[in-house]
């Protein structure tokens, strides 16, 4: 292990907080650069874990683990694993973009919009490095609040439809996944412990049950089809910072849930539901699609080109093997970038013309060239131009699925053609058209805080596109033991477990089964 | 039997309360109007002295005293209910006190009645024989009628005071007629002889069986469960704001304690039975609280309904408690129960204190829509109403969920995963309306051409914002000496 004992992950978690409390005595511009420092602190302190962090080794790596609740045992655990490193990175990476998207975006109540960033910041990272079935839950719903009122408090003129919707619809889903995780915890040998959990055997119909509960939290995170209703109301009213973390972040955990959860726990469900899940990928992937052909409004054509790349993602999670799920962890990260990029885009050409739509919005060639060319390597990045980050995990998704059936690859591969039309016909416009002359005065170039939000993300974009091995070997060790470990025995009478660190597959029947409920 | 001086000192914590009411009451016509502050301060001292002496016990967990003839029992379970009773009043009385002056209503008695009621629910928490128990409710529920009607110039005051009346007296007849039948079948009120009898004569007594229900169901009108909840809308409303948090925390744990200890204790052998019916009141108390909760205009009677679903909740806890089949028995059920109204009593206290501290004009403000824009004016009190609405949805990490977690865990464990699914499905229900509250505050902006909502604030009601908030998130975030408590003290019902 790595870590040498010292608290990395907590370390992420904690910091965001306190630039949140500190939110409660600072003046607006002072609110600023205290959510810029504490993000980018954020990253400095995630950025030596890409090199601490070791591929060759399967499992959890920087732990920690500490007795929180005792009746029943619940515990504050984290790690990470080669699933989680890239999307813990890539959520520290997008923070401080969205804190610099804000600077001037954000002029009424500075000081909240910014510590709700980065309580979302700490919700965000808990998600995807906790390793207590519990802690996670915690961590997933509390991101609602301050999410709610990123959308309703700063959003646009139907913020508060879309504010609520985005929240019942996202609680509704997930209020299920308690019912499953306490479940879990009585079948599991009476424990919280994601990694014992994993290990575990269940009935065959108990898993169908947990998997229905799993889907209806994770589906409307993802969001997919037909749980994709709030996505486009959530992401047009939202500010711009709040679209790129929804986008960016927020989906990515539905997806996340199905890798570390779904798959891992309930590997037979899993693979039952396998037509459904790809089918139900497919039918987002090519209506996202359509539907982003017919949007006159670019941030609901991002929006339901959002549904059809993470159709992508659960496709590439459900074929079951290696390509696929690479393929789409990739593509969570790539997502991540590539939309998030976009929606920053379109936030910075609405700070110009105070208008979303196309029609609106067009000829930014010659009157902004600089953002002109970043919008083109975003867009094209989006619909997978080979030598983007995209291609290279639309490709793998594309290969494991070939692997699974040639029918669905067919159908999947519409989309890249339909993504290629609408982007394209998106860029002719914006991009390439006449500008209307009353805009002309408006439309002034990126500035230097704009050019820092894009410009990283245009040097990941190439990145990810040229040299995807050093993100994918990454990778390797997590997605194959997770692979392996699906194949474990099918239904055992009883459970054969034991909570604690790490705890390995006990392979001879293993210890007692512990019945310490919550009487102690 | 003991020596009667050992029964009264078992008993001194209820008799330094009635003691502390009277010299309240006595006190009141010689106090001038200006001190009359004195007497709150005299209560909230003879309730430190009464923490002090049940605190003091907590050391002897599992020791179990019995009074009278076995009429009261002093145990763990009913030291837990004590202690959160002794807090309830406590912050009860600190937040009335500048809310009975902006309402113009700061009279002396009522600190004698709040202090009576108190009484009347620690014999019910203690008691071990039906008709103290009862005894104990009508000492409660005629403490709250008055109360209720306290604000003599306010017409909706009188009607809920009277209503209040006509069906507390109601729902009492029935719980002594349930009360008459059980006596008549085991020749004794007693829990434990209760018990005794109904393992002899089975539980196929058709008798057995009415005298269960109408228990139950004159227990159901004190817990505000549907379908006899019908007063607690109009209740909530009409009284003033700090006796509605009273009786939305105070007696709703008490009547639970009572409750729980009757079922568990008197009539346990029919476990099967009630456990079924009181399966069906909390599923569909939880229902309509939530659903009726989202049409209301007036927080208050928002509240009103909230309480009542919450009451759904903690029912859940106690059918797991009925009908749990694992090791560990009936503890996880009932200890989640005790969880559940204890954190309960944070928020919802909490709630109300904001309201009776919001005045418009000369009202208090208690529609919806007097929190617009609330969040612009006054930022800590939207913020602290802000974390008392997440806490009620359930929503971590606040105590809500902690209470939430525990009723639903239990239930899972009693093979109940059908009824926790449902009732969290309308947990998210209820999340609507009180988002409702938080959007009014923080995304409508107020309106310039309506009166501004002022807060009546003090020292007193701050620190009573601050126990709740701090309960709140501490619990929250740090449930584990609650839970422990909880378990030790069910203990008893081994």
């Amino acid at each position: 292990m790595h870590s040498g004992g010292f608290p990395w992950l907590s370390l992420l978690l904690v910091l965001p907080l306190v630039g949140a409390a500190a939110m409660y005595v600072v003046t607006e511009s002072t609110a600023r650069w205290i959510a810029l420092a504490a993000t980018l602190a954020d990253l400095c302190i995630a950025l030596p874990l890409w090199w601490l962090f070791d591929p060759q080794a399967s499992q959890m790596q920087f732990t920690e683990h500490v007795a929180w609740i005792t009746a029943p045992p619940i515990y504050y655990s984290l790690g990470l694993d080669g699933i989680s490193l890239p999307l813990v990175l890539m959520t520290v990476a997008i923070m401080p973009l969205c804190v610099l998207a804000s600077w001037t975006a954000i002029t009424t109540r500075v000081q909240g919009f910014m510590a709700m960033l980065l309580i979302m910041e700490t919700a965000m990272v808990g998600v995807f490095v906790a390793l207590d079935f519990v802690l996670f839950y915690i961590f997933w719903e509390a991101m609602l609040i301050p999410m709610y009122l990123l959308i309703g408090v700063w959003g646009g003129p139907n913020r508060l439809y879309a504010a609520i919707k985005f929240f019942l619809y996202t609680l509704a889903g997930s209020v299920l996944l308690l019912v499953a995780i306490f479940a879990l915890y009585f079948y599991g040998g009476h424990t919280f412990d994601i990694l014992a959990l994993s290990q575990g055997t269940y009935p065959a119909s108990l898993q169908m049950w947990l998997f229905l509960a799993f889907f209806a939290a994770f589906a409307v995170k993802v969001p997919m089809f037909p749980f994709h209703t709030w996505l486009p109301d959530a992401h047009v009213e939202a500010p711009t910072a709040g679209s790129v973390i929804l986008a960016s972040i927020l989906l990515k955990m539905g997806t996340y849930g199905f890798l570390r959860f779904s798959l891992p726990m309930l590997p037979d469900a899993s693979r039952s539901f396998t037509p459904m899940m790809v089918a139900l990928s497919i039918v987002a992937i090519i209506y996202g699609a359509y539907m982003a052909l017919a949007q006159v409004d670019l941030k609901k054509l991002i929006a339901y080109s959002s549904v059809s790349h993470m159709g992508f993602v659960t496709l590439g999670i459900f074929v079951l093997n290696q390509q696929g799920i690479e393929g789409a962890v990739l593509q969570m990260v790539n997502h991540g970038i590539t939309t998030g990029a976009l929606f920053l885009c379109v936030g910075m050409i609405y700070e110009r013309t105070h208008s979303r739509l196309i029609a609106d919005n067009v000829g930014l060639a010659s009157p902004m060239p600089q953002y002109a060319t970043l919008l083109v390597i975003f867009a094209l990045s989006s619909l997978g131009l080979p030598g983007t980050n995209s291609f290279v995990g639309e490709f793998l998704v594309l290969v494991g699925t070939f692997l699974w059936s040639k029918v669905a690859t067919a159908f999947a591969s519409l989309g890249i053609i339909l993504a290629a039309a609408y982007i394209l016909w998106m860029i002719q416009r914006v991009v390439f058209g006449v500008p209307l002359p009353h805009q002309l005065t408006k439309l002034k170039d990126l500035n230097r805080r704009e050019l820092a939000t894009l410009v990283p993300l245009a040097l990941l974009v190439f990145w990810i596109g040229l040299f995807p091995n050093p993100l994918v070997s990454r990778m390797h060790q997590s997605v194959n033991g997770m692979i392996a470990s699906m194949s474990r025995t099918k239904v055992a009478p009883t459970t054969q477990l034991s909570a604690g660190e790490a705890a390995p597959l006990l392979a001879d029947g293993g210890q007692p089964l512990t019945t310490e409920g919550i009487s102690r | 039997m003991s020596l009667y001086g050992t029964d009264l000192l078992a008993l001194l914590p209820e008799l330094i309360v009635v003691a502390a009411a009277c010299l309240v009451i006595a006190l009141d016509p010689i106090t001038p109007a200006s001190r009359r502050d004195l007497l709150a301060w005299l209560s909230l001292g003879a309730l430190a002295l009464c923490l002090g002496l049940t605190g003091g016990q907590i050391g002897t967990l599992n020791v179990r005293v019995s009074a009278f003839s076995d009429l009261v029992v002093i145990d763990a379970y009913a030291r837990f209910w004590k202690v959160l009773l002794y807090g309830v009043t406590g912050l009860t009385i600190l937040m009335s006190l500048p809310y009975l002056k902006a309402e113009r209503i700061h009279l002396g008695e009522y600190y004698g009645f709040i202090l009576l009621a108190l009484s009347g629910m620690m014999v019910m928490v203690s008691g071990a024989d039906l008709l103290t128990i009862y005894l104990g409710t009508e000492l409660m529920s005629l403490s709250l009628y008055v109360m209720t009607g306290l604000n003599r110039s306010k017409p909706r005051s009188l009607e809920a005071a009277a209503k209040y009346f006509v069906l507390g007296a109601f729902s009492s007849g029935i719980l002594l007629y349930g009360i008459s039948l059980l006596y008549g079948m085991a020749g004794s009120t007693k829990l434990a002889s209760i018990a005794s009898a109904i393992g002899t004569h089975g539980a196929n007594d058709p008798l057995v069986l009415i005298a269960t229900i109408l228990v139950a169901v004159g227990f159901s009108f004190k817990l505000a469960a549907v379908p006899f909840h019908m007063w607690t809308p109009d209740v909530y409303q009409g009284a003033p704001t700090s006796v509605t948090a009273f009786m939305a925390v105070a007696a709703k744990a008490a009547s639970f304690a009572a409750f729980m200890r009757v079922f568990v204790e008197g009539l346990g052998g029919l476990k099967a039975d009630w456990s079924l019916l009181f399966l069906l009141i909390a599923l569909v108390t939880l229902v309509l609280g939530n659903v009726v909760a989202i049409v209301q205009t007036n927080i208050k009677r928002m509240l009103a309904y909230s309480s009542i679903a919450h009451a759904g909740y903690a029912l859940i806890g106690f059918v797991a408690a009925g009908r749990a089949v694992g090791p560990s028995g009936s503890t996880p059920g009932l200890a989640s129960v005790m969880i559940y109204l204890a954190l309960y009593s944070f928020m919802t206290l909490g709630a109300f204190a904001v309201i009776g501290m919001l005045r418009k004009g000369e009202r208090e403000g208690e529609e919806i829509e007097d929190f617009t824009g609330l969040a612009k004016r006054q930022p800590l009190a939207a913020f602290l109403m802000l974390v008392f609405m997440v806490s009620l949805a359930g929503i971590p990490p606040t105590a809500g969920f902690i209470g939430k977690f525990y009723v639903f865990m239990a239930a899972v464990d009693a093979g109940l995963a059908w009824l926790a699914a449902i009732a969290l499905l309308f947990a998210a229900v209820s999340a609507y309306y009180y988002m409702r509250v938080v959007m009014v505050m923080y995304m409508r902006e107020p309106d310039p051409a309506a009166v501004a909502p002022r807060l009546v604030t003090s020292p007193a009601l701050s620190f009573v914002l601050a126990c709740a908030v701090a309960g709140v998130i501490f619990f929250g975030l740090f449930p584990n000496s609650l839970v422990s408590f909880a378990l030790q003290s069910v203990l008893t019902f081994k």
